[in-house]
């Protein structure tokens, strides 16, 4: 608390050139933009910043967004979704001191930061190579061209963990944006910023608007509706409860969701196929 | 249209007249009943329930088979977990020969077990000989060879068998579908209860006595039989680890809503609605076999089966004239004869669903189309159908029939016909018919579909990847993708 002096003297203007935050108004990212919850509504994960309380129609408006961006971010040459992933990261590490300050500072902070933007460079490198490891030939017995080649599945909910909250969540989302899916991610109740904040990174990183959406909010509100939504293929359940995981896995049978349960931490070429499709092509050889 | 029934059954008669050509079934011993196959040997149930399994083409009865209950599934599921420690420890070359022993004793029982197919399940002994049979053997063959090779497979990674396999199968190919759930699952080092279909156990019961010749080590593969119940206790017991199933969207989900929470792994192969694309340009008697190949192939009883033709206008008309043709020219009846191209639907149910579903294509306005065609009287036949005039909406369309019924639709642009072709919730199969390589690889690229045929349908190898988009189901069955599903990575 500044002393009753200074206030005064703040107030009246009087020191000019005195440094003053400009605060941030926290919004969703959704299909692109940033925007406030079309409920109006707004909560305190910690007592005092207001984040948006994300609806259902929010969430509604963000599945739509990421299908509508799908087919587009799907075509896009494996090498050029390699560069905007690593300009991600390029981002990512120009506010490294901004996103140290939102994970509360210190050592682990700038650790966890630096996880972070290393999973975006080594998926950036995936994903012009996974189609090389995860994709094959088939000798098949006949005379036929016969090969099998990962496809992204579709739009992807991602349940980001809540610790770590911004390591957890790149660790989930630059897989998934690998092999060719749009994502919408359901930030952390409690620790909302650091899903908040990366919308920011990924928006001034080529990311095509809709291929990434943030939704904040209440998980009771949200998720039995992302977990049911028809037009979500696949769900990411790294920050779920065991309670929520089992309400999700009954919420996605409706139309056969793909449950992704990997451990956390995991960095790995399966992660990246765990949110695709193999696809096996056949084709008659002769003359 | 220029053909009449009348014609197209005058032709099939003169230039298709074929004397009878009954495979023999003198070598073949089938038991007046079953008891379950548990811990290595044939085994007296618990249950006192039995029911019959019967000819489909002559509506006899061939055996009789237990409804293993609650103590049956979990003395199997226990046999199973018993084993478990001592094969997933066995070397791992060890496993391989077993599955080898397997294969070849498949191979040398081949004609055995295509007659019980085609006798149990009704689908023509040249599919079973021919398919069904060589395919079940070539999938162990396939899979033996991975089982000391695992570490390859995954590189950098850990591979670890998960446990028990509850595995439950379907009536339509039930041999085949047995080879491609026991031969990943064994080679991994799983061991495995597994319930064959209610309709057609009787494959799966020679197949116990092929484990028995193989001398595999007792409890490594368990085979209850018995109805959806039964199935529902192998996959919900506690001791089972991972659940595959084939089997019908419906069933699917609510296996995937039943086991939320259980940590189980789950694999579902299920229904499709698949789209067989003709463009303009495509050879067209090359199109039409592959058209005839992707609905009638065993009866329509196809999760992959091409049943929604899209055929580009400009070819509609002389393409309907020479389906309907060949439509004529297909042989149904005993499935036993070596010339019958149409055997039997699998069952009363069955068919009733089909008759069901035609109907509904009627009322909604299609027109349909059956070549003259005389249909046994004992047993549950169907003529190989075609419907035109037909709309995305009907329910002919959308849902699938699982039966020799094909419904056509036209399109103008390569764009309407993707459109068309993903118009649906399934996603397991697709065909492409083209002259143009770069429109195949346009088409095959937009396809969101698990397996795409071009200019060619229903082709099928240990090798390929198997399995669907969207609900079609999840995991991949057959080739390196197929143990995947078998595997703890570390």
């Amino acid at each position: 608390m500044a002393p009753a002096a200074d206030v005064a003297k703040y107030a009246a203007g009087l020191e000019v050139g005195t440094l003053m935050d400009v605060r941030k108004t926290y919004k969703l990212f959704i299909g692109g933009e940033f925007v406030r919850s079309e409920s109006g509504r707004a909560y305190r994960f910690d007592g005092s910043i207001n984040v948006p309380r994300g609806s259902r129609k929010d969430l509604r408006d963000a599945i739509r967004a990421a299908r509508t961006a799908f087919p587009g971010w799907a075509a896009r040459t494996a090498m050029n979704r390699g560069q905007i992933l690593y300009r991600a990261a390029e981002m990512l590490d120009g506010r490294r001191a901004q996103f140290v300050e939102v994970l509360g500072g210190g050592r682990t902070a700038s650790r966890e930061v630096e996880s972070a933007v290393d999973a975006l460079i080594w998926y950036a490198g995936w994903t012009d190579k996974l189609a090389q490891v995860a994709g094959n030939t088939n000798p098949v017995s006949g005379p036929y061209f016969n090969f099998t080649i990962p496809e992204p599945t579709g739009v992807v909910g991602i349940i980001a963990p809540e610790d770590p909250a911004l390591a957890g969540l790149v660790r989930r989302v630059a897989p998934a944006l690998c092999g060719g899916n749009t994502v919408v991610v359901l930030a952390p109740e409690a620790a909302p910023l650091p899903a908040l904040t990366l919308a920011e990174v990924l928006a001034t990183s080529d990311v095509p608007g809709g291929v990434v959406n943030v939704i904040g909010g209440y998980h009771r509100e949200l998720l039995p509706w992302l977990a049911a939504h028809m037009d979500v293929n696949a769900i990411d359940t790294a920050g779920c409860t065991p309670e929520e995981l089992t309400a999700i896995e009954k919420a996605a049978a409706e139309n056969v969701k793909r449950v992704i349960k990997s451990p956390p931490g995991e960095l790995s070429p399966q992660l990246i196929t765990a949110f695709m499709e193999m696809k096996t092509v056949w084709h008659p050889i002769g003359v | 249209m220029a053909i009449t029934k009348r014609r197209t059954a005058e032709l099939a008669k003169q230039v298709f007249e074929y004397a009878p050509a009954p495979e023999s079934t003198d070598h073949i011993k089938i038991e007046p009943h079953y008891d379950l196959f548990i811990g290595g040997r044939m085994v007296a149930a618990h249950s006192k329930k039995r029911f019959p399994t019967i000819n489909p083409a002559t509506e006899e009865k061939l055996s009789e088979v237990v409804e293993a209950d609650e103590i049956d599934v979990d003395k199997a599921v226990k046999a199973a977990g018993k084993a478990f420690d001592s094969w997933s420890r066995l070397a791992p070359s060890r496993r391989a020969r077993y599955l080898f022993r397997i294969s070849r004793l498949l191979q040398e029982r081949a004609r055995e077990l295509a007659v019980v197919e085609t006798m149990d399940g009704g689908k023509p002994i040249k599919e079973s000989r021919d398919v069904d049979i060589p395919l079940s053997a070539a999938h162990f063959f396939y899979y033996a060879g991975w089982a000391d090779k695992l570490e390859w497979a995954f590189p950098n990674r850990k591979p670890r068998p998960l446990g028990v396999a509850g595995q439950v199968i379907p009536w339509n190919f039930p041999l085949l579908m047995l080879a491609w759930k026991i031969a990943p699952a064994l080679a991994a080092g799983n061991t495995v209860v597994l319930k064959p279909a209610e309709t057609t156990p009787l494959s799966a019961m020679l197949f116990a006595d092929i484990c028995q010749q193989a001398e595999l080590p007792p409890g490594v593969v368990n085979i209850v039989t018995g109805a959806g119940k039964t199935g529902s206790m192998v996959i919900s017991h506690p001791g089972v680890k991972k659940v595959a199933f084939t089997g019908s969207t419906e069933v699917g989900k609510l296996i995937q809503r039943s086991l939320a929470g259980s940590g189980k792994r789950l694999t579902l192969e299920l229904g499709g609605k698949a789209a067989n694309i003709v463009f303009e340009d495509a050879p067209l008697d090359a199109a039409i076999e592959g058209i005839v190949n992707g609905i009638y192939f065993n009866q329509g009883h196809v999760c992959c089966a091409g049943s929604r033709l899209l055929v580009q206008e400009s070819i509609a008309e002389p393409l309907l004239e020479k389906l309907k043709l060949r439509l004529g020219t297909l042989r149904l009846g005993d499935p036993l004869d070596k010339n019958t191209d149409i055997g039997a639907i699998n069952s009363k149910a069955q068919l009733e669903k089909i008759e069901g579903m035609v109907e509904s294509g009627v009322e909604e306005g299609a027109e349909l189309f059956q070549p003259e065609c005389k249909l046994p009287e004992r047993g549950f036949w169907f003529p190989p159908t075609l419907f035109t005039n037909v709309s995305q909406s009907y329910r002919i369309a959308r849902e699938e029939i699982f039966g020799p019924v094909l419904s056509v639709l036209t399109f103008r642009t390569p764009a309407e016909a993707v459109e068309k072709a993903n118009n649906t919730p399934y996603g397991l199969s697709a065909g492409v018919w083209t002259d143009k390589g770069s429109r195949i690889l346009w088409m095959a690229e937009r396809m969101r579909a698990g397996v795409v045929w071009a200019n060619t349908f229903n082709r099928f190898d240990p090798s390929s990847p198997f399995g669907g988009y969207k609900e079609s189901g999840f995991g991949r069955e057959g080739g390196l993708h197929g143990l995947l599903p078998y595997v703890e990575l570390n």
